[in-house]
């Protein structure tokens, strides 16, 4: 269960994997032919299922899609959107317990426990050490007592024993997903679990499953020098706006989410008009679609949430960070841009695209076969998010010997020549025509469709916006380039973000030195 | 030795009591799910690929599918990474970038790029442990011109010695990188304390050995091994008689192929030990207990899946009920006996933990492991286990493009057609006595290294309190690093 984040950062200097193809059923090509496999239902509740049929095995991929993400984690409680997701596969009333209405008495007292421990641990005038560890002791012993009534991991148990496959679910900053497949014949048992745990979520283990949240943090951040690097990048490039918070949540923040505030974001972001569920497979609407509604209808109706409504200010100063460490260098640099509802959004797709897809890219040609600088070198966007205004960034991994400056310094030479020059016809026709071949390939895994068509339906309110943005694509002129590069690559609205390698600490005094091998072999 | 964990308790009883009449203590679970009826699954054939066998030895798959306008294949050729010369570890890396990036004599690489992006086709070429592999993909209405431009490459390659250099360069990046990233260390380092670390398994390049390959041994490389049982796969949109006739025409005029030598490879197990890597700037540890599985020719493999699954396996299995539900010490745990196709997998189990836990941790996991032997397998344990395995069954062929993989791989290592089908008969008929049999032969403690890679000021209490002997530290120091830039030589910005 990741939070999602920046994965081909984290990728070493490698340059393009092989492309195996996968190509698989489906029976279409077009937006046409795609009408008439997909049916679309929106129950009383405002909850939006999307089934689309391919029946070339007996199975199906499904995702729930939710319109809320670590943006809407309120002030001082960031993670808490990730926490609850995690808390999505703990069961409900009826799986996972074996007595609910005792489990129910012991859940609240865990709640008391916490609350009494919490407040002598953030007593302002300090707290008292021999009070605090007998209120922590309650606190263990009463997470003890609701224990009993567990069923441990019933909920994944029946989904992994009726075939599911892929099980897992994403917590971004502007949405949820919940995904697996599974073979035909499970569909209602699907339906059940997944309505289920949509409507009747119980806090079961939330301060175990608290620190296990802590472990990913561990793992995912703490221990990456580069997703460290990214943290504080986008930390530094938001002033106002929830992006520069960290995805998976600051240390102190995490730690004390109580299983109250996720059950309250709960109560306020899974309601009907906030989900869209998408089943791509062998499904047919006319059995299915009865049986679907019956199930998912039980997911509490009621307006659609506000949105989260902080505006980022315009940026007016740029701004750096220089981490000194030692791990090999990096730089990584961005730039505010509008949200994907802007005009302009298929503008920054050419520009990423030119400047950093394949070998004919400008980036690759430019800093890594001519220069010989850098082993990688890539624009992308939109980062952090795109249901806010993200950014457009740009990275280079410098090959050893280089420096983050010249990273900086070529990078720039490249955007300045997006400004003053047009690109070639050659590099436009090249944009329009793997976007579409892109497009199509995308269509090919289930659970990637599924995906597809629930993030289109969410964030348009029209799954078919998947085929139409290609008329978008295809509009966008060299001018239009040059234009949306002028208005955003320029100095101010700028943050840049870099790692230099520091030399090994001297050892204090007195103590001899340890042997670069135990210092990661950096010296 | 701990006693069964509480949860495990816990799950027995209460699956126990679904069965058996409720007692007044506890409610019994009404379990609505399994009143939700599962029809039996609809009857369903994967799609064979068509196989041809050239009289040279020369193997052909045909995977049609005209779902989506494109088509894509494959070239596998016998012979990797495990087969290069020591001095020069790489070479085989080195050889996957460099045939593609070079291009062919007719049509240098940079150009290559360019026709293809134009069509939104790939063309790649890259090498791997046991082999090397060309491969192609594009859009209908370009496949021909693809395919004619792809058996260009394969046998009319020119390696060119500027696009070798930035090969070196990609790779000396990354070897100049590969401390950085814990979860890296780990992997690389636990490999090489089973196989060895001069073993054709786990060996690693140096920047020594990558500045020793020359041109000439990407030629010598490609006219070796393509005179190997080359195994040719295209799927997609494409008519099956041209593009027969296509591939006859290819690779029929190719000489008898002339097998790969069988390899004397020779493994043997760890000793028990803790092995230790500092790292500073990390704060978890990561937990590697590793040894040496075993190959899916052994008969008891299907038995070890179905042990593997009861040990680490998802959410159900005993190391992720306590290590992370239970006791809250992980995201990351799991792992089993590995099995590789023709030589030894790997037994590894991974715990990632908080440093101050590492010692605790380490041994919830030790545990589970030696419990395998030590705490009786159950019924509820192995019904779980083959549910999860036979109904995700389903999943290893519900494409054409998986079939035709499972087709091309099986061909590759040399397994029978029918080998998935007798592997699934096999879970369904493993029992208790077989995984009390299979723990007792395979789950050995004292042949089980540990590798802890961590921050060693954070680990409290230190490793020696696992009481397992002497911790041995493990030099990683890059051989040959270059000098590093000076401090403060970055991007300064006024």
């Amino acid at each position: 269960m990741p939070d999602r984040s920046f994965s081909a950062l984290a990728r070493r200097a490698v340059a393009f994997a092989v492309l195996l193809l996968v190509c698989v059923a489906a029976r279409a090509q077009d937006l046409a032919s795609f009408e008439k496999r997909i049916t679309v239902k929106v129950l009383p509740n405002g909850l939006t299922l999307i089934l689309c049929e391919r029946h070339d095995a007996p199975v199906f991929s499904y995702v729930t899609f939710v319109d809320a993400g670590d943006v809407n984690d309120p002030w001082g409680e960031s993670g808490l959107a990730h926490m609850f997701e995690h808390l999505a596969f703990k069961g409900t009333t009826q799986i996972g317990t074996k007595d609910y209405a005792a489990e129910k008495i012991a859940l609240e007292k865990v709640e008391e426990a916490n609350n009494a421990y919490e407040a002598e641990k953030l007593n302002p005038r300090g707290s008292d050490p021999a009070k605090l560890k007998e209120l922590y002791a309650k606190f263990q012993a009463a997470q003890a007592e609701a224990h009993k009534y567990v069923i441990p991991n019933q909920f994944t148990e029946v989904a992994e024993r009726n075939g599911a496959t892929g099980l897992n679910a994403e917590t971004g900053l502007d949405d949820t997903m919940f995904f697996w497949s599974m073979p035909s014949n499970r569909l209602e048992l699907w339906a059940w679990l997944e309505s289920s745990r949509l409507y009747d979520v119980v806090p079961r283990e939330f301060y175990k499953e608290r620190d296990v949240v802590l472990e990913e943090r561990r793992m995912r951040v703490d221990s990456n020098p580069i997703q460290r690097m990214l943290e504080q990048f986008l930390a530094t490039a938001y002033v106002a706006h929830p992006y520069g918070r960290s995805n998976i949540g600051w240390p102190s923040e995490v730690s004390q989410i109580t299983a109250t505030e996720a059950m309250a974001f709960h109560k306020k972001y899974y309601v009907g008009s906030d989900i869209v569920v998408a089943v791509v497979g062998d499904v047919y609407p006319d059995k299915d679609l009865p049986m679907l509604e019956k199930y998912f209808d039980r997911v509490p109706g009621g307006p659609k949430p506000e949105e989260m409504t902080t505006v980022e200010p315009k940026q007016f100063a740029e701004k750096t960070v220089a981490i000194r460490e030692q791990t090999q260098p990096f730089y990584i640099e961005g730039y505010h841009r509008p949200n994907y509802r802007s005009p302009d959004d298929a503008v920054y797709d050419a520009i990423s695209d030119i400047l950093s897809n394949g070998r004919v890219s400008r980036l690759y040609r430019d800093l890594v076969e001519d220069q010989q600088i850098a082993a990688d070198a890539e624009g992308f966007s939109p980062y952090p998010g795109d249901k806010y205004p993200s950014l457009f960034a740009l990275y280079a991994v410098p090959l050893p010997g280089h420096t983050p400056e010249e990273m900086r310094d070529a990078i720039h030479k490249e955007i300045d020549k997006l400004k003053t020059t047009d690109v070639t016809d050659a590099e436009l026709k090249m944009f329009k025509t793997r976007a579409r071949a892109d497009l199509l390939r995308g269509l090919a895994s289930n659970q990637d469709l599924a995906i597809a068509l629930a993030e289109y339906q969410t964030r348009y309110g029209d799954w078919r916006e998947l085929f139409r943005q290609l008329d978008q694509i295809d509009a966008v002129t060299k001018a239009d380039i040059r234009r949306v590069a002028n208005e955003t690559f320029v100095a101010s609205n700028r943050t840049s973000a870099w790692i230099e390698t520091a030399p090994p600490p001297t050892p204090p005094p007195g103590k001899t030195a340890q042997p670069a091998a135990q210092n990661g072999g950096a010296q | 030795m701990k006693i069964r964990s509480l949860a495990t308790h816990l799950l027995a009883a209460a699956l126990l009591a679904a069965l058996a009449v409720p007692t007044a203590a506890v409610a019994q679970q009404s379990k609505p799910w399994e009143k939700i009826p599962i029809p039996p699954l609809r009857a369903f054939h994967p799609h064979q690929p068509v196989r041809i066998d050239l009289k040279n030895g020369i193997v052909i798959f045909l995977q049609e599918d005209h779902e989506l306008p494109f088509v894509s294949g494959s070239v596998l050729i016998p012979g990797g990474a495990r087969d290069e010369d020591p001095a020069k570890t790489g070479l085989v890396d080195l050889y996957g970038q460099a045939w593609r990036t070079s291009g062919t004599t007719e049509l240098n690489g940079d150009a290559m790029d360019t026709w293809l992006e134009e069509r939104a086709a790939h063309i790649e070429t890259s090498g791997g442990e046991d082999s090397t592999s060309l491969s192609w993909d594009s859009l209908k209405g370009d496949s021909d011109q693809v395919l004619t431009l792809a058996l260009d490459l394969l046998f009319h390659p020119r390696f060119n010695e500027q696009k070798l250099q930035l090969a070196k360069e990609q790779d000396e990046t990354a070897i100049v990188r590969r401390n950085d990233d814990e979860s890296e260390i780990a992997g690389r380092e636990s490999e090489k304390l089973v196989y060895g670390a001069t073993s054709p398994y786990a060996r690693q390049p140096e920047l020594a050995t990558i500045s020793a390959v020359k041109l000439s041994d990407l030629q010598a490389w490609h006219d070796r091994t393509l005179r190997g049982k080359l195994i040719v796969s295209v799927s997609g949109d494409f008519d099956p008689v041209k593009m027969e006739a296509r591939l006859r025409e290819a690779f029929e005029p190719l000489p008898l192929v002339q097998p790969q030598p069988a390899r004397q490879d020779s493994f043997s197990e760890p000793q028990q030990a803790v092995y230790f890597i500092d790292k500073p700037d990390v704060d978890q540890s990561n937990i590697q207990i590793v040894g040496l599985g075993t190959t899916r020719h052994n008969p008891d493999v299907p038995t070890l899946a179905v042990m593997n699954d009861i040990l680490g396996g998802g959410f159900g299995s005993r190391l992720f009920q306590k290590v992370r539900t239970e006791l809250g010490l992980a995201y990351a745990v799991g792992g089993g006996i590995g099995a590789d196709y023709d030589h030894p997998g790997l037994f590894d189990v991974e715990v990632l933990t908080k440093s101050a836990s590492t010692v605790e941790a380490t041994k919830a996991a030790l545990n589970e492991i030696s419990g395998l032997t030590a705490r009786p397998f159950t019924q509820a344990e192995l019904d779980r286990a083959k549910d999860d395995i036979l109904n995700s069954f389903l999943f290893r062929y519900d494409t054409r493009d998986k079939v035709l993989a499972e087709s091309v791989r099986l061909e590759f290592y040399g397994y029978p057609e029918n080998y998935l089908e007798t592997y699934e008969a096999g879970i369904r008929k493993v029992t208790l006595a077989d995984l009390t049999a299979a723990a007792k032969k395979y789950i050995h403690s004292d042949k089980l290294a540990i590798l802890v890679v961590g921050n060693k000021e954070q680990i409290q209490p230190g490793l020696d309190s696992l009481n397992l002997g002497p911790v041995k530290p493990i030099d990683i120091t890059i051989p040959g690093l270059p000098t590093q830039p000076p401090a403060g030589a970055g991007a300064q910005q006024q």
